[in-house]
Parts: C-alpha cells; structure tokens; sequence
C-alpha cells in the first residue's frame, strides 16, 4: 500500500533576488540576497489514516514542503509523492483528493457570504452544487458557523474567517488535508474547535490524512499520531509525540524567571548541561530559561552564575520534557 | 488510496468540472459586484459625463454648420446624430476596456495579494475555466453596466439607432467581448509576471485606447488622416475594441452614415479579423498562462505575496 505522502531526500532551494544594475543595495542586503535552503534532503513517509505534525520555529521549511506537497512548487531535488502520484509529473489526480488551509489566510471575496465562498471554491472540485449545498451547512453546524452563514466575508471577524477556511478544506472531501499553521492567533475556544473536529475527521473514519504543521508544542502533542521535528530544512527527529519526549526523559528539565542577564556564555561550557535556551519577555523585563540537564547537579552553578551577575532568580521549577525540550536538547534554542 | 475515495478523471468528469468552475468563478462578479448599489452612479453615471463633454462638442459644430449653410440642415442633422450615436456607443463599450484592463487584466495579481491564486492553482480545475470564469462573470458585470450607459446616453441624448441586420449585430458584439476578454486572459498572466510595474502599464493604457480604438469618433476618420494617424489607427486596431466598435456603428446607423466615408472595413470582413484575435488570444492566454504556471512553481514566489 502507498503512502499517502512520502519524499524522498526532497529539497528546495530558492534562489534569492536578483541584483538590478540601477539599484544600490542597502546596509545588510547583501548577506540576505543569495540562495536559501528552505528544505535540505528531507525524506519522509505518512501513512494513510494518520495524523502526522510537522513541528518546527518559523522559518523552518514547514510551508515549502506543504507547498511541494499541493503541488504549488517543485522541488529543487527529490522525490516526493502525494496518493502514490509523483507531485511534479502527476498533478491532477493529487489535486483531486487535497486540499489546504493555512491560518490567517485571507482567501475569498468580502463582497460575497461565507456560504457563497466556500460554494465557490468546491466548485473548482466539481463538487455538485445540492451536494455542496448540504456539506456547508452541516460543517457550519459543527464549526459553529451557521449565524454567521449569509454574513459578508468582511464583515466577520478573524476567527470566524479560519473556521470559514477550514470548512473550504473540509468541504471537498479531501483524502489528505494540509493544514499549515490551522490556529495561528485564534482564540482557545475557536483553536479548541479546529482541533476537535481535525481528529475526529481523521480518526472517525477510514482513509483520511492529515499533515499538520505547527509551531505550537501543546497543539503538535495533543493532536499527532507522529511527529517530525525540522528545523532549518532538515528533519531532526521523527516519532510519536510519548518517544520523542522519552528521548529526553533521563535528562531534567529546569526552568528559571530570572532579570535579564548580560552573559549567558558560560552556561553552555558548564558541566551536565546538554542544551539550555532563553526568551525574554519585555512585559515583565525578565527573562525565561530552559535548561535540559544531564542531572540536577548543575543548577547549584546556574544559580550561581546568575547571582554573580546581579541578576535575581524569580523562580525556579523542575518541569515533565515537553516538545519544545526536545527541540532545545537538539538545537540548542526554543521555537521564538 | 482505497477504492471508496477513488477519484474520477474520464472526459465527462473534467468537462463537469470545468463547467462548474467557470460557473464558479464568474458568480462573485455577476452576484457579488451588484451588491453594492454604488456601481450605478461610479459605473453607469459618471461614464455620461465623459459621452456629455463629446456630445456638446459634436452637436455645438453642427449648430454652426446649420447656421452658416441652412440649407444642408437635414444632412448636418443626420451626421450629427450619427457622431453623437457613435460617442454613446462608444462610451458603453469603454465599460468593456476598463473591465479587461482593471479586473481582468490585473485580476490574478490582485488574486495573488489576496491569497486566493494559490487555492486555484492547487484546485484540480484546468486554470482556463478559472480565467474563463473571470471573463464570463466580467461580460455580464459589464453589460450591465454598458447597457444602463447605453440606455440613459438614448434617453438624455436621443439618438436613434437603425439596425437592420440584428442577428450580425449580435455575432459582432459577442466575437468583439471574446477577442476583449482573450486579450484580457492573455494580459492577465503578463501582468502577475510584471507585478506593479504592468499596473501602471493599465493606467497608461486607458485614454491612448480611447483614442486609438475611437472610442468617441469613427476609427475610419483617423485612418484616413494619413501620416502618423493612419500609424495610431492600424496600432488601436490590433485591440478589438477598435473594430469592433467600427462594425456595431456600421451595423447600428447604416453604412451610409457619414456618407459611408469613415469605415476602416466592411462589417464582415472586421467580423472575420475579430474571429481571427478572439481564436489568437484566447491560445496566447492558454500558453502564457501555463508558462505562469511552470514559473510559478519553480521559482516558488507568484502563488505567495511572502514568498
């Protein structure tokens, strides 16, 4: 049996800009002109039923390879297959059985209601009109939409617009379904829905695909059957959610609120520290540290370190691995 | 895949689909572009306004003629109505250009900003429905329009109109909008290619028409004027408007109509050359677009505005 989606050492390289003779480039400009690797041998295998995630910072080449995937770009080199059809040779029948959602999509006429968009975009799947007709309104029931039905698209609010963008994923009946970044900046109750009713279409049913990617660690835990960590083109790992974590599960995860620091140099060249990464929040002027340790021996000399500098630890707690430990024990940074 | 999603591909499937899809794509612009009652005064209104300033220019030298020779009154009368027939005319079908060059020509870059090209390329249908469906809702957008110009220019101006061969009318009109709209498919492609720098090329490409195409004066005249005129005329005649709005005018006020002296071609022959652009655009439209299509994805930066 195919896989549903599978690449093999799949890569993408976009060539960056070209240079014009009449423009002088800016300060900086130069280093961001050359080519960039968005995806760097990538081989993966989904099988058919599965909800597999795609975790990764932004940046990471998630979108390249869902791009690749709905055959909105070719590869630079490698293979990948949608449906057991080869994604540069064999179009049509792959787009037949996918489709996409990406979150804050703006996709659809303002002039036109939800319902009229979305019957617009099913007729370019040949979806009979009644038929169509009936699946909308169903959908707008479980996406809790059906107020908002004869609504202008302009009018509704940014929620209301992704609940409207997934149910043009779903309104086709799609064997596999992208879905880039399905809840970015929705709030908990509409994420809560998409994600509800995301797995209960996969699992509720035989032959349905879903490809997630994401940079929420909760979202990719709480949802994936698998899940393939990638950053900077490469896929670092790639397993369930429960043996990704127990990669990491003999090392301890500290974390700490502490002022911001001005050296954070030396934690790195410390004794039992694997990995360890910092994200400062400006709202409180502190700064939050994740170490993964190879043991608690070190936190004594952390502490230290971070006193010496005049800096004060506002808390410290010992925390269960999450996705996002296992991304800085491999990388060395978090996801922001 | 198992064999309950399997999915279809014979020729009666991809005709269905090509069908719903042009249906589709043309629905936001005959449904939704009527929403908005504003169209008939920015569309219908303000475009008599522009036919008003000729027609006061028009009827004010006839005037004169009338008075300075009385006697020729009924042939002056006669030319005037048909000048002035000719700018009504014309003032209708300008809603025709500026439809091709703003929401057909410009429509797939503005698709892309939006984020919708990237779900019609991904969609199974054949990308011509899709720019079909953007000229077959366009046609209908705009007679709507044209006709109320057409309409309130008959009322406010009183000209009268002779068609004596209805069924030529109507097979001059529709080839005129499918060559129109071909070029508008074909330019649609080359302006996502250009990016901004092809909007401007719309805006510098709106009154230099008029005047080429004659919209507000038989094309004829320009011809005959010889040197660089003769020049203008040819160039303006490559967009159909031209010839097309040559052939109504012959085929609404007579060929008599300035003493028959202000036609480029006879009505058939224009007819046959339209059939000739509408046939060589639409296969320009279909080949620029696929190009489009390959460019797009292998350079990865025409279905995202991000990219």
């Amino acid at each position: 049996m195919p896989y549903a989606v599978e690449t093999r050492d799949l890569t993408r390289v976009f060539a960056g800009k070209k240079k014009h003779w009449w423009r002088k480039p800016k300060p900086n400009e130069e280093e961001s002109r050359g080519p960039v690797t968005a995806l760097d041998g990538v081989s993966l295998q989904i099988r058919e039923g599965e909800l597999f995630g795609l975790l990764g910072p932004n940046g990471a080449g998630k979108t390249t390879l869902i791009k690749i995937l709905a055959t909105l770009l070719l590869p630079t080199s490698g293979k990948a297959f949608v449906a057991g059809n080869d994604v540069t040779k064999d179009p049509f029948p792959i787009r037949q059985r996918i489709n996409m959602v990406s979150g804050g999509e703006t996709s659809g006429y303002g002039l036109l209601t939800t319902r009229e968009n979305i019957w617009m975009f099913s007729q370019f799947y040949g979806v009979p009109s009644k038929v169509s007709k009936a699946r909308i309104d169903e959908l707008m029931h479980a996406f809790g939409l059906w107020d908002k039905r004869d609504a202008k698209v302009r009018l509704i609010s940014s929620g209301q617009r992704q609940k409207m963008n997934m149910i043009r994923g779903f309104v086709t009946e799609p064997d596999i379904l992208f879905l880039d970044e399905p809840t970015l900046g929705l709030d908990v109750n509409a994420a809560r829905t998409i994600r509800e009713y995301v797995m209960n279409w996969v699992r509720g049913q035989s032959g349905k695909t879903v490809l997630l990617t994401t940079h929420y660690m909760a979202e990719a835990d709480e949802m994936c059957d698998r899940i393939a960590i990638i950053d900077k083109g490469k896929i670092l790992a790639c397993d369930t959610p429960e043996n990704l974590k127990r990669m990491i599960h003999t090392q301890t995860t500290f974390r700490l609120e502490v002022d911001p620091l001005q050296d954070t140099s030396t934690f790195q060249r410390m004794d039992g520290v694997v990995n360890f990464s910092l994200r400062d929040d400006a709202s409180k002027n502190r700064t939050e540290l994740t170490f993964i340790l190879e043991n608690e021996a070190p936190v004594a000399e952390i502490l230290s370190a971070i006193t010496a500098q005049g800096a004060k630890v506002h808390a410290l707690r010992k925390t269960e691995p999450t996705l996002e430990d296992v991304f800085i024990s491999m990388v060395g940074r978090g996801f922001e | 895949m198992t064999a309950a999603v399997a999915r279809r591909s014979d020729l009666r499937f991809r005709i269905g689909l090509n069908l719903r899809s042009i249906v589709g794509r043309a629905y936001p612009r005959v449904i939704g572009a009527n929403r908005e009652p504003s169209w008939i005064f920015f569309e219908a209104v303000l475009p008599l306004l522009s036919i008003a300033a000729y027609v006061y220019i028009y009827r004010a030298i006839a005037l004169n003629q009338v008075a300075a020779n009385p006697v020729d009154a009924p042939r002056i009368l006669a030319n005037m109505n048909a000048l002035v027939a000719s700018v009504v005319l014309g003032g209708a079908m300008v809603a025709f250009w500026l439809n091709v060059l703003w929401s057909m020509a410009s429509q797939l870059y503005w698709e892309k900003e939006i984020g919708n090209l990237q779900l019609y390329m991904m969609a199974p249908m054949n990308r011509m429905a899709l720019l079909g469906g953007m000229a077959v809702g366009g046609m209908f957008m705009t007679s709507v329009r044209a006709v109320s110009t057409l309409v309130a220019g008959v009322v406010v101006f009183g000209v009268v109109f002779q068609v004596a061969n209805p069924l030529m009318l109507l097979a001059v009109f529709f080839v005129t909008l499918i060559a129109l709209y071909g070029l508008g498919m074909f330019f649609a492609s080359l302006y996502l290619l250009w990016g901004r720098e092809a909007w401007n090329l719309s805006a510098l490409m709106e009154e230099p028409i008029f005047f080429s195409s004659g919209f507000y004066f038989p094309l004829g005249g320009l011809y005959q004027s010889g040197g660089w005129g003769s020049v203008v005329a040819v160039l303006g005649s490559i967009i159909p408007a031209g010839l097309g709005l040559d052939a109504l005018r012959q085929l609404t006020l007579g060929e008599t109509a300035f003493g028959g002296k202000f036609w480029v071609l006879s009505a058939p022959v224009e007819l046959e050359i339209l059939v000739v652009l509408a046939v060589g655009f639409l296969i320009l439209a279909r080949y620029a677009l696929a190009y489009l299509e390959t460019l797009a994805k292998r350079e990865g930066k025409l279905t995202s505005r991000h990219q």
